[in-house]
């Protein structure tokens, strides 16, 4: 029999090892795409269109096709879900319609992202006849990334004490001078949070863009939110699998991945920067 | 302005609401739709007593499966499989017309002849009101054609068969395993967070999951696909590496983040005074987290299993680029398998739209959804339990 003492040392030092086996995980999947990719990206990948079957060239029409959405998907999402969250924070009370609306937009949040890559191809491409382009594929991805907008709004709002509307009120504003010209601005720096932790999102989804906007190869920039364009996740999809010369479009791949793994890192980072930053302004007003 | 938040206050409602509406509207069509090809009939001779056939049946005729009409209700006779272009090997194209117009009396004439035949033939050159020729009514595609399939041949000719069994078995096979995988490892982490990390080590740790869960699920197929994948096929000297266990090794690592983060939250609201009261007892530190704090968290890491299961379910570039996409009946882990999530991707772009394919896609959409929904209530209703239970 095994005393007390021993037991717990070993199952402690298996948890600090399954706690290491995380880290190791995420930094071999890090290290590795940085180790192949960082040698392949320089300023002409970044500017200049694939050539020869997509075995050569940049990834600039991807970069410009992401951006586009990234914008896009930002019109659709940040005013809608705005709006929606400070409904059910300042104006719906505690009741079962806020208990209902907040088990919906869960419910949207964890629907899988290829169901938005169906419905919005039979909505936004077939019914309203949108066709393959940046305003399909935008609002698909903005109704995707609608519930994370939400929730970190909602948050944001939460996190203003009551005692500045209940003040903002006494001094005769009405509820909407107040939610403007108080709660809003106060909140806006954690809202930001929100809108950028959707853009990071937005940029590295693949499986809503697929039938609604993304392009196999197009080096034409778009000139109108009718065109197609190209995008960075679904560009990584392609030329992993799909090349005629899968050996000589890896360098490609990797720099791909590489782009696309420090656009979303970096608004990671920066979200949980202006988190920490702003976070402790409001708590010391 | 007051009218627009409230309106806006519905919109994820509305949002479902569509999306429900679209995607059941397109994949219940598919049970509408007829089981031969479209644009083709099927006509046996006119003598036939046979009056319809199922798409499953239609498709065991032309592979030479079921040879006689006996087994399909008909009289002893050996069936003749026949595809119109056949015809081309009798009668050159001069003896046809110019366009064809002949075509359809010579078809007509072979079938009459021939007591056994079944012709699939496009609507167009079908010898209606021949006498000796009777067009047989194709039966639609039933649901249990559908969720009792064991075959997916969505392009296959004269019957595609939509069998949704093998995709629903390989979704299956690779979530389950992966959480298998995912679970003692997110657990062990839950636990070293929420009991024994020191502050260094949790500023280390939870910046980690949180970028494990931000990197795009392409990249992770990417990685899956150039790391894994032969690493897969060489351990287990396999004849390829894209398999259902290189699918759920992937999925393990991205529901990672999912189950550690939930069932730390559980773990961490564990009151502080039963876990004192245990330590008092003379309870060792692992005792009471064993004995006191998991069972007590219990209901919040089955809410972590379903919601990691979840992830796994509905992920789709990932597991497409590593599981090999072989829509069969998975056997062991260590084959090609296909998920309903990756099918959807990787046909819609080929099936037309309005076809039965492409209905199909939505109704395997339509499973996707109600399984997704039914996990989140799930996982809402079971840490519903636990934050009753705080109380």
């Amino acid at each position: 029999m095994m005393s007390k003492k021993t037991s717990q040392n070993i199952a402690f030092w298996v948890f600090r090892i399954l706690g290491l086996v995380v880290v190791a995980i995420l930094f071999w999947i890090l290290g590795f795409i940085i180790y192949h990719g960082a040698g392949v990206i320089n300023w002409k990948f970044l500017t200049t269109a694939p050539t020869d079957g997509m075995t050569g060239g940049g990834i600039f029409p991807a970069i410009v096709g992401t951006f586009c959405l990234i914008v896009g998907s930002m019109v659709v999402a940040f005013p809608l879900g705005v709006m929606s969250a400070i409904y059910t924070t300042e104006y719906a009370g505690n009741g079962k319609l806020v208990r209902f609306i907040r088990i919906m937009t869960n419910n949207l949040g964890s629907i899988p992202s290829i169901i938005f890559g169906l419905f919005g191809m039979a909505l936004f491409v077939n019914a309203l006849g949108f066709g393959d382009s940046i305003i399909a594929g935008s609002f698909t991805l903005g109704l995707l990334v609608l519930p994370l907008v939400i929730r970190t709004t909602e948050e944001a709002l939460k996190a203003i004490p009551d005692s500045f509307r209940t003040g903002s009120l006494a001094l005769g504003a009405t509820k909407l001078q107040t939610i403007r010209r108080v709660i809003l601005p106060m909140a806006f720096p954690n809202i930001t949070t929100g809108l950028i932790l959707s853009i990071g999102r937005v940029s590295g989804e693949t499986a809503p863009i697929l039938f609604t906007v993304a392009a196999y190869f197009l080096p034409k920039l778009p000139t109108s939110i009718y065109d197609q364009v190209m995008a960075l996740p679904y560009h990584l999809y392609v030329i992993a699998t799909s090349g005629t010369d899968l050996e000589a479009t890896r360098p490609i791949a990797y720099g791909t991945a590489l782009v696309l793994i420090i656009i979303v890192l970096l608004m990671n980072l920066l979200a949980s920067f202006l988190r920490r930053h702003f976070g402790k302004k409001v708590k010391t007003n | 302005m007051e009218g627009i938040l409230t309106v806006s206050g519905a919109v994820t409602t509305i949002t479902i609401l569509l999306i429900v509406v679209f995607l059941f509207r397109e994949g219940f069509g598919l049970f509408k739709s007829p089981a031969v090809e479209r644009g083709y009939l099927l006509c046996v001779n006119g003598d036939n007593p046979v009056r319809h056939l199922g798409p499953k049946d239609i498709k065991e005729v032309f592979d030479w499966e079921i040879t006689d009409w006996s087994e399909l209700g008909g009289p002893n006779e050996e069936i003749v499989p026949y595809r119109f272009e056949q015809i081309f090997d009798v009668y050159s194209d001069e003896e046809l017309g110019e366009d064809y117009e002949l075509l359809p009396e010579k078809l007509g004439e072979v079938i009459a002849s021939t007591p056994g035949i079944i012709a699939f033939i496009p609507e167009q050159y079908v010898p209606e009101g021949m006498d000796g020729v009777k067009i047989l009514r194709s039966d639609k595609i039933t649901p249990a054609d559908f969720f009792g399939g064991r075959e997916w041949l969505p392009t296959a000719t004269p019957a595609p068969q939509f069998g949704v069994l093998p995709l629903i078995m390989g979704t299956l096979w690779v979530s389950l395993f992966a959480i298998l995988i995912a679970l003692p490892l997110g657990l062990g982490v839950a636990i070293y967070l929420s009991e024994l990390a020191g502050e260094r080590m949790r500023k280390i740790l939870k910046p980690t999951i949180e970028l494990l869960a931000g990197i795009p699920s392409v990249v992770y197929g990417f990685f899956g696909l150039v790391v894994l994948v032969p690493l897969i096929q060489k351990t287990f000297s396999l004849p390829v590496g894209e398999t259902a266990f290189a699918g759920s090794v992937i999925l393990a690592i991205m529901a990672l983040p999912t189950i550690i983060t939930v069932a730390e939250d559980a773990m961490r609201n564990t009151p502080r005074a039963m876990r004192e009261a245990s330590l008092a007892l003379g309870a060792t530190h692992w005792q009471t987290i064993y004995r006191v704090v998991i069972p007590y968290a219990g209901s919040g890491i089955s809410a972590a299993v379903v919601l990691g299961i979840g992830r796994a379910i509905g992920e789709t570039m990932a597991v497409l680029m590593v599981t090999g996409n072989a829509a069969v009946m998975p056997h062991s882990l260590f084959e090609p398998v296909r998920t309903i999530p990756a099918t959807i991707a990787a046909e819609l772009g080929e099936a037309p739209v309005g076809g039965a394919h492409y209905q199909a896609l939505f109704m395997l959409g339509c499973i996707l959804f109600v399984i997704t929904m039914i996990i989140s209530v799930t996982a809402e209703a079971i840490s519903k339990r636990q934050s009753n239970k705080g109380l």
